[in-house]
Formats: C-alpha cells, structure tokens, sequence
C-alpha cells in the first residue's frame, strides 16, 4: 500500500476530504462575516446561530411540511436571510450610529437567544438529518474513498464562493458594495440608497450562512448549540485571512481546513488547536490578516 | 447632438444659457454638526445656467453650505429649493436624483475600484448625461488609464475623474469644491477649460474656490461668506470696481 510519511495514502487522503469539507465551511461562514463587516462594519456573532438556524429551519420543514432538501437549499437561505433583514433593518439600524462593539454585543445577544430559545424546545442533543437520495453511497477514486455527499458540499461551497466574489469583483451591484464600504456618505450622495443596500446585504451574508447549515445538516447533528462551536474556528479564520477581504476570506477558509485535517492526521492530539495557533502566528507577524490591508 | 458640437467648437461666450429660471434657492439655512451650529443663515439663489461661486476664508462655511444642500451634515432648518422642490425633509440618495452632481473636495476617489467603475459608479439621474465617449474625448487620460486603480491616478487625473463622474449621470446642477486646490497651474487651465465647455452646455454650476484667479475670469456672480452666512454678492459686472473690496474680505 503507498504511504505517505509513514500514513496509508487512503487515511491520508480521507483526512485531507474531510479537512476540506470542514474548510468549505469555514469559507461560507467566514465570506457572509466579510461581506457583513465591509459594509456594517459590525462583527457578526449572530453568524452561527443563522447558521443553526439554516440547518433547523430545513429539519422542521422536512418533518412537518414535507419540504425536501433540495427545495430546501433554495428556500431556507431566504427566509433566513429575510429575518436577517428585518433583524438589520428593525435592530442593527437603532444601533448604526454608534461605537462598532454595540452591534459586536448586540449579535452576540441576538445568538444566545437564538440558541437558548431552541434549546428549550429541542433540547441540545440533535437530531440527524437524512443524507438526500440522490448523494448517497460514495465512489472509490482508486487513491480515496470520496463519500457523494461530500463531494457535494465541497463543490456547493465553492460554485457559492466563486459566485459571490464575481458578484462583488465584477458587477456593478458589486461595485456600489465596494464603494459603499468605502464611503457610504458619498455614495449617497450620488443617489444611491445605502440603508436599503444595507439592509439585502446583511440578509445576502446571513442567507450564505443559512446555506451553510443546510449542507450541514445531513452531515453533523442538527443541534442549537451547532452554530456556536463552529464560529469560534470561523472568526479565528476571519482573523488569519483579514477583516473584510473576500477572496481572503475563502482562500483562508480552505487553507485552515486543509491545515485541520493534516494536523489530524500526523498529531491528532493539536487538531482542535491548529488553527488558533495560525491565528496568534499571523497576529503577530502580520496583524491585518493574510489578505487584509495594512491600516 | 447640436449642444455637443457647440462644447467642441467652442465660443466664448461667458453668459449664453440664462432663461432667468431659478435653479437653486437657498433660504435662512442653518446647519449643525451635532452641537455645533455651523451656517447662520445662508441666503442666496442660481439661475439656469448661470455659474457662481462661494467665496471665503477656510471655516466661513462654504463646503458646509455644498453638503447641506446635498442633506450630508447633521440636523438643517431653513429652506433649499431645487428646480422648485423643496429639499430640507427629503432622503439625502433623493436628492441627486433632482438633477445634482456634488464633486466632494476631498474628490471620494474609489480605491476598490478602477479608473473606468469610478466614472460608471454614480448612478444616471436623467436621461441625457454626457457619453463614455464624450466624457473620454473631454478627458483623454481617463481613457489610457481606464483599468488603473482610482487611487493610482494623479492628483490632477483625480480631480478630472471625479468630475467626469458626474457628468455621465445626466446632472444639470453641479457643486464643485475645491476642485483646484493642490494642483499645478496646467490642470487648473485644463479644467477652467473643462467649465467653461459645461457652460456652454448649459449646465448651472456652484464652484466652491480658494483660487480666485481661477474663478472670477468663469462666474456670473460670486457669493462672500464668513462665520456662516452670506456677506456679499459680487456680479461679474461689478468686479472690476469693487475687486479691492474683495482682496479685503478673503485677506489676500
């Protein structure tokens, strides 16, 4: 059998596939972070708990309306995202003006209750989701086992990604983001209605978490408390790629998972660690993050 | 388009345009910047076509009076009529949509985005707004310079570009401040150049200027202020007799 470093090239490979799934992830969460923090400038620690919701709202839809996971990976993410936007247009707004650690505390609130509230009624031990037909079974690549799920979401994840970042790079609704980011007050000024570009783009990143969760859903337990671990990982990779960048932030999203799956492989006991030993790494070499700008 | 053989073949004319139809009024004008109580009371109105400027010392209020208009500071009160609309209680993204190009004096060049998205930016606010083509055939640089970062310009290039922005979107009303401030005397010729063709093009124009020189040769009146408000008004008839009155009032 090929062994790579002493480690069978199927393990190798196996933990490689997963480390990427994870890192998919990380990409989705830590973009909608970026796209909400260049233009609200808020730190979004309600992004987890939409995330949860993403993978709730399509469990309840599958168990009492019937709504299949296709539809629902259609679905789902807007009516997450429309509650992000009467979220930002009804709360965040109030807060707007002042000091950027009021929308920091408020989203982190706005998740615990979230989260506590689904407790209550669902409890914290999760439920599973079933894995959609048509991706079940897996295919053997002859140098891995690829899981069709899985491959899946890797590729979701990305067409995701990719898409966003033309959206943003090379549109002109794009460009306003961009600009808006820069200077809103201007751009106001050139007629453009920046509380309403506002309002669709916190529900646009919210609605990418929500997309998140429901790939998550048939692959990890659908739990309240889903969102809140995953997020710790997800703003230590905003932190490594850089506030704000978008390219950064699913470049370094891959990466990180990547790294995860590696660490898993050679020194599982730093699996869990890896990451945030990057992040204190790339916070004192470079303190804007891999991708951000320097201030 | 006959207005746009007329900008290139270019007469001279300094005051073609005027219908005597009020473009701009602007009466008993405050503005506050939170606490800070900043216009006094500005009074003073433009015609169709007309261009005048607000002259001043730095602080008098000038860049102030251009961004109440565009409802950019804080809390206004008073009355800004804009082709006969009353502004004061409208959005600050509804008014542009009035027919205004504001050119800021800190120019708002976007680094995210190059030279040609900078001049495609601002949304068009009606219908007959100056083409890429003309806008590139006023500008030559912009063109060889389209795919560059904004940021990457030069300071005239810049100034240039947050000009011809405006132009494309249809505006018939342009403020304009400071658009020659920190440039060598060459782009200031170039855009005196530049307003006197959007003269002919029948647009009106609130300039905002330190550079007299620059200005008076181009206005049809000139508006003084200090402390906030409106001392004086200068018509370009009266220059020549009361230029030393002038000199006293900016100090130079």
């Amino acid at each position: 059998m090929t062994m790579i470093f002493g480690v069978p090239l199927m393990v190798f490979m196996g933990q490689l596939m997963l480390g990427l799934i994870n890192g998919a992830f990380y990409a989705l969460l830590s973009l909608g972070l970026a796209v909400i923090f260049g233009l609200l400038k808020i730190v979004n620690f309600a992004h987890g708990a939409m995330y949860m919701l993403g993978a709730f709202v399509a469990l309840l839809g599958l168990q009492h309306l019937g709504l299949n996971y296709w539809a629902a990976l259609l679905v789902v993410p807007l009516v997450v995202g429309g509650l992000g936007m009467l979220i930002e247009r009804f709360i965040l707004r109030r807060i707007a003006h002042l000091d950027h650690l009021y929308g920091l505390l408020l989203t982190f609130g706005l998740a615990l209750i979230f989260e506590g509230t689904l407790i209550n009624f669902f409890g914290v031990s999760g439920s599973s989701y079933p894995t959609p037909a048509a991706l079940e079974g897996g295919m053997n690549l002859g140098f891995m086992f690829l899981p069709i799920y899985r491959g899946w979401v890797l590729l979701a994840a990305l067409v995701v990604c990719l898409g966003t970042w033309f959206v943003i790079e090379r549109t002109r609704l794009g460009a306003y983001l961009r600009a808006g980011t820069e200077n809103s007050a201007l751009m106001q000024a050139f007629g453009v209605n920046v509380p309403q570009l506002i309002t669709l783009t916190y529900g646009f990143g919210v609605a990418l978490a929500a997309f998140a969760g429901v790939l998550a859903a048939p692959l990890y337990p659908v739990s309240p408390t889903m969102g809140s671990s995953l997020l710790i990982v997800v703003f230590a990779v905003v932190v490594i790629g850089g506030m704000g960048s978008i390219i950064g932030a699913v470049i370094t999203g891959l990466a990180m998972g990547l790294i995860e799956g590696l660490t898993k492989v050679y020194y599982p006991e730093a699996a869990n660690t890896v990451i945030f030993v990057v992040m204190v790494v790339v916070l004192m070499l470079r303190p804007a993050g891999l991708f951000g700008k320097e201030a | 388009m006959s207005q746009a053989a007329e900008a290139i073949s270019g007469t001279r004319d300094a005051h073609p345009h005027h219908d005597g139809a009020e473009m701009l009024r602007v009466s008993d004008l405050h503005a506050f910047y939170g606490e800070s109580h900043i216009l006094h009371g500005v009074d003073f109105d433009v015609k169709r076509g007309e261009l005048v400027t607000l002259l001043g010392r730095n602080g008098a209020g000038r860049s102030t009076t251009l961004k109440s208009i565009m409802n950019m500071v804080g809390r206004r009160t008073g009355s800004i009529m804009i082709n006969g609309n009353e502004t004061l209680g409208m959005k600050p993204h509804r008014i542009p949509r009035l027919g205004i190009g504001y050119c800021p004096e800190e120019r708002g060049i976007f680094a995210s985005l190059d030279v040609e998205e900078n001049l495609l930016l601002p949304p068009t606010v009606r219908s007959d707004g100056m083409s890429l083509d003309e806008i590139y055939a006023m500008f030559p640089n912009l063109y060889e310079r389209r795919r560059s970062q904004g940021t990457r310009l030069s300071g005239g290039e810049q100034q240039m570009l947050a000009m011809a922005r405006i132009l494309r979107t249809g505006a018939r009303l342009l403020l304009l401040d400071e658009i020659t401030e920190g440039l060598a005397p060459v782009i200031v010729q170039a855009l005196g150049e530049v307003l006197v063709k959007l003269k002919e093009r029948g647009m009106t124009i609130v300039l905002v200027e330190q550079n007299f020189r620059f200005a008076a040769p181009l206005a049809d009146r000139h508006f003084v202020m200090e402390h906030g408000r409106i001392i004086e008004e200068i018509s370009a008839a009266e220059l020549p007799s009361r230029r030393e009155h002038l000199n006293s009032l900016l100090g130079v």
